[in-house]
């Protein structure tokens, strides 16, 4: 009883519920609802993968956006899903026993197993600044990555240094891509993940047997390829001049535009818009809050002072239609182009109800190769 | 003999190494050594004030929003600015949310593998689990069917052989006491526990876009608007939403989550006599009824007992809390022997442990990136055992109450408290306390929405051009874990100093110069260990005080010291 398909049965989870999940996948990678039914046989018939957590210089904030995800939910991912081999901050075994759960799986899976790394990997004082086990951080990951099949890091610590590589970087902390360079590595920034794309990854994975297509900065298209500001629900306000100027003003109350407050949407590559967070309760900005462009390398010097605008130059002219996107002329990844061609015309489909497809995008379509 | 090793201490945030002298089958001295450090106190310095939420909230984020509050409480406090009644209540809100999931989610998810053995649940009969649940529960899920699923489905997942996060654990321990049916209940409870957590949880994404990571506070109050008929603010629709995650709440917490605190709890009562620790305890009080903010308000009084005495409470005083480094891998350029407080003291990291990889730290000398706080010079536990003792003692109703309750049912004396057993007690008691006064809130914040207030932030004190030139803040919080404070020095707009003492910098703190020991590690000494392969005893105390290492290696200091280049190594 290996498979997902086969352990659900034996749980008495319906059929439905079992459609509901590769739909919901379906909708978060992107892809056309047609792919649902693929989707739904490769996650029935796949062998669970054996999947290593480490966490470095973490804060837990992604293994908790992990324990918050709904399709599929923890209890699934872990009994069904995928074979979760070593996490320390939800594993049974500690000391000794949870170092052999770690080598049991490396062994066991060498050359297949999945690494997701969780926090930033501190190279200065020789390793001193994070040891488990009495080994370094860097020890670790590069004994662990050397027999991957691919390597995840999750949320920006992981992805690009995160906070402790803010400056001064005391600590010499690296991103996993900065140290791991034979290996392939699957950038999942943001402060933290969102869980909808981390297991929309390892479906994807499981579907295609491959990791989806990315942007040059390895974040896959289906979650990073499109702007906050572009797929924005208060962009019509932006667009129109309709700006928060204090804190719980009208416009406020009333949804206008955050950038004044300092809103960093315009910088940001994300899907918050568009799956929203915690089973699409809401979001930052939905809540009130500007974007802080978590998902960007740098995103700490990058986005600070959170709270200052980022100036006129963006601004469109009163009362007409923003300038085309390709002017903003920020930094942006390589998700650009794509995001470009989809923006303005993005419809916002959010999964409020769960098993809602958002309709194609072309943007983050990792399937040339159709049904 | 050779020292006995838990590294990595699995099950906590962060990370936790233990070292223990063991002899005739007992604890006699145990060392606790946090290994990861991140140097937070250069990265703050010189940046805007009202941003340090964002970046001490990265702290830790097992509990995603206590060191967001304390920090703009910090600010507020140094700029002279109050937060409005309304970003009070909300406050107060995300803050039991908060109690509530956190605690159960550390009961099953992080606790109850020390006290239930997963494999004997799969020789349960599910009927017996479901006459044990039914006599103590009328909880809906509970039955016969419902256990035996889960034990087909726990069966199925042995049968594949891949045991992933429970291969290893220490199953079939001796230690291990509950009968087949009680454990076949709390497997099926943990699973139940894991999907309700994500779902009341909920909560926070209603008053703060997500979580983790909740995105709402605002020096001088919260982002989340306010105003009953519109759609993109907290709204009569939302309302209604938080009101029914509430009632979700609420229902777990009593019919789940006590009933089997209890239920296990009665098995392993020898706990109450281990575990005790230091005997000193603090709050700095947490959660003001009085929208207003009024301290003598607090639902968790504030308050320092000593050496168990709970006939004498003393006031909280920001100002006898120091730091010591004897033990701890930083220097202080005015000698080794000093303590400071958080305004006055210095961070300079200087690692002289072993070169990784190593067997073992070197415990005559520094052994942890954790610092060593003390109040008035004593160790003190902090916590739901602490919070709960000081309320228990100031005569708060309902905490009195509910600990009586608890103590009755257990057959217990008040002293059983002070131990392994009665911190795990504590929390439950004081989740069933926040549960209980989630409504409460709810009702207060309806009626001001009805009075028309939509007053979310207090205005005055946002722009910088306001600012006096210099001042320095202190902000309070009890977090799940225990009371936290954070001290801020601006100057010209700018972070010039911030420091946090936090939950389990008191709890896991290292021996100080005089080598007193800090909490895990005198609640260690003593503690049996029937097989030094599976120290599941050690782990039954440690996890009871519920470690959170990421925030424990947490001093942050922006004066501008360097980091000393590690010569050591
Ligand atoms: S600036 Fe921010 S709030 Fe305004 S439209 Fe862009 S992303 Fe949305």
């Amino acid at each position: 009883m290996n498979t997902f398909a086969g352990s659900i049965r034996s749980r008495g989870v319906t059929r439905r519920d079992f459609m509901k999940f590769a739909s919901v996948m379906t909708a978060a990678l992107a892809l056309p609802v047609r792919y649902t039914g693929r989707i739904a046989r490769a996650l029935a018939s796949a062998a669970r993968p054996t999947v290593i957590w480490l966490e470095f210089q973490d804060c837990a904030g992604d293994s908790e956006s992990f324990l918050r995800s709904s399709h599929p939910t923890a209890g699934q991912a872990v009994l069904d899903l995928i074979d979760l081999a070593y996490h320390e901050t939800i594993m049974a075994p500690a000391g000794a026993a949870a170092e052999k759960n770690l080598r049991d799986a490396m062994e066991r899976a060498r050359g297949k197993y999945i690494v997701i790394v969780e926090g930033s990997i501190p190279t200065a004082a020789g390793g001193a600044y994070c040891t488990i086990g009495g080994r370094s951080a860097v020890q670790i990951l590069e004994e662990v990555a050397s027999g991957a099949a691919a390597l995840i890091a999750v949320g920006t610590c992981a992805s690009f240094g995160g906070l402790p590589a803010a400056a001064p970087n005391p600590t010499g902390a690296m991103g996993v891509r900065d140290l791991v360079k034979n290996k392939p590595v699957l950038n999942l920034p943001g402060c933290s993940v969102n869980g909808v794309n981390l297991a929309a990854t390892i479906t994807h994975y499981l579907t295609f047997s491959e990791l989806p297509a990315t942007d040059q900065l390895g974040r896959p298209l289906f979650a990073y390829g499109q702007r906050i500001h572009d797929t924005c629900p208060r962009r019509s306000h932006f667009d129109a001049g309709r700006f928060v100027k204090e804190w719980g003003d009208a416009g406020h109350r009333q949804g206008w535009c955050l950038y004044q407050m300092g809103c960093k949407g315009p910088k940001a590559m994300h899907n918050c818009a568009a799956v929203g967070w915690n089973d699409g309760t809401s979001w930052p900005i939905e809540a009130g809050h500007p974007c802080i462009a978590c998902t960007e390398p740098g995103f700490w010097d990058g986005s600070t002072p959170f709270y200052r605008w980022m100036g006129e130059s963006l601004l469109p002219t009163p009362h007409r239609p923003a300038r085309p996107q390709g002017s903003l002329g920020i930094g942006l990844g390589a998700g650009a182009a794509a995001a470009a061609a989809a923006a303005g015309t993005a419809v916002l489909i959010r999964q409020r109800k769960a098993g809602a497809a958002r309709p194609d995008s072309g943007a983050g379509d990792p399937g040339s190769e159709g049904e | 003999m050779a020292r006995l090793v838990i590294d990595p201490v699995t099950r906590i945030e962060g990370h936790l190494r233990i070292e223990a002298q063991v002899a005739n089958g007992h604890v006699r001295e145990a060392w606790a050594s946090g290994t990861m450090f991140r140097g937070l106190e250069l990265i703050l310095q010189g940046r805007d004030p009202r941003d340090a939420w964002l970046f001490t909230q990265r702290i830790c984020n097992v509990c995603t929003m206590v060191h967001a509050l304390a920090s703009v409480r910090a600010v507020e406090d140094a700029l002279g600015v109050k937060p409005p009644p309304l970003a009070v209540l909300i406050r107060n809100l995300i803050t039991a949310f908060q109690y509530v999931q956190d605690h159960v989610v550390h009961f099953y998810h992080l606790h109850a593998l020390d006290w239930v053995d997963i494999t004997s649940a799969l020789k349960a009969d599910p009927a017996d689990a479901a006459a044990l649940a039914g006599s103590i529960s009328d909880w809906p899920e509970n039955s016969a069917q419902q256990f035996k699923d889960v034990q087909d489905k726990l069966k199925a997942f042995v049968a594949s052989g891949m045991l992933g996060i429970y291969a290893n654990g220490y199953w079939g321990h001796p230690a291990y006491k509950l009968p087949p049916a009680a454990n076949l209940m709390a497997v099926a409870h943990y699973l139940q526990a894991l999907d309700w957590q994500k779902e009341v949880i909920k909560a926070h994404a209603v008053l703060g876009g997500k979580n983790p990571l909740l995105q709402t506070f605002l020096v001088g109050g919260m982002a989340i608007p306010v105003d009953p008929s519109s759609p993109w603010a907290l709204n009569a629709d939302r309302l209604a939403l938080l009101r029914s995650l509430a009632a979700k709440g609420k229902e777990f917490v009593e019919k789940v989550y006590i009933p089997d605190l209890l239920a296990v709890a009665s098995f392993y009562k020898d706990w109450a006599g281990l575990g005790e620790g230091t005997k000193n305890f603090l709050t700095c009080g947490e959660l003001p009824l009085d929208p207003s903010g009024d301290p003598r308000s607090f639902a968790f009084p504030s308050g320092v007992i000593l050496d168990r005495n709970l006939s004498s409470v003393q006031p909280f005083r920001q100002e006898k809390v120091t730091e010591q480094v004897a033990r701890s891998w930083y220097h202080y350029t005015a000698g080794e022997a000093r303590a400071f407080h958080p305004w006055e003291g210095e961070t300079i990291p200087r690692y002289s442990g072993p070169k990784p990889p190593y067997e073992h730290l070197d415990v005559e000398s520094k052994y942890s990136w954790l610092k060593a706080p003390r109040y008035d010079g004593h160790p003190m536990e902090v916590g739901p055992l602490a919070r709960v003792l000081v309320a228990y003692a100031s005569g708060t109703k309902r905490i009195k109450e509910l600990v009586d309750l608890v103590l009755t049912k257990l057959d217990a004396p008040p002293a059983a408290l002070f131990s392994t057993l009665g911190r795990t007690a504590a929390r439950g008691i004081e989740t069933l306390y926040m549960a209980e006064l989630i409504p409460t809130l709810l009702d207060q914040l309806t009626a001001a929405m009805k009075s028309g207030d939509t007053k979310t932030h207090a205005g005055r004190m946002w722009d910088p051009s306001e600012w006096p030139k210099e001042a320095r803040g202190a902000g309070f919080h009890e977090a799940p874990r225990g009371a936290l404070g954070h001290w801020v020095l601006i100057e010209d707009g700018k972070i010039s100093r911030y420091q946090c003492v936090v939950p389990t910098t008191w709890n896991a703190s290292p021996r100080d110069w005089a080598g007193t020991p800090g909490p895990y590690e005198a609640a260690l000494a003593g503690t049996p260990v029937a097989d030094e392969a599976k120290p599941i005893e050690i782990l039954r105390t440690i996890h009871s005080f519920d470690p959170c290492i990421a925030c424990a290696v947490h001093v942050l200091d922006a004066r501008g010291t360097p980091v000393s280049v590690v010569e050591a190594v």
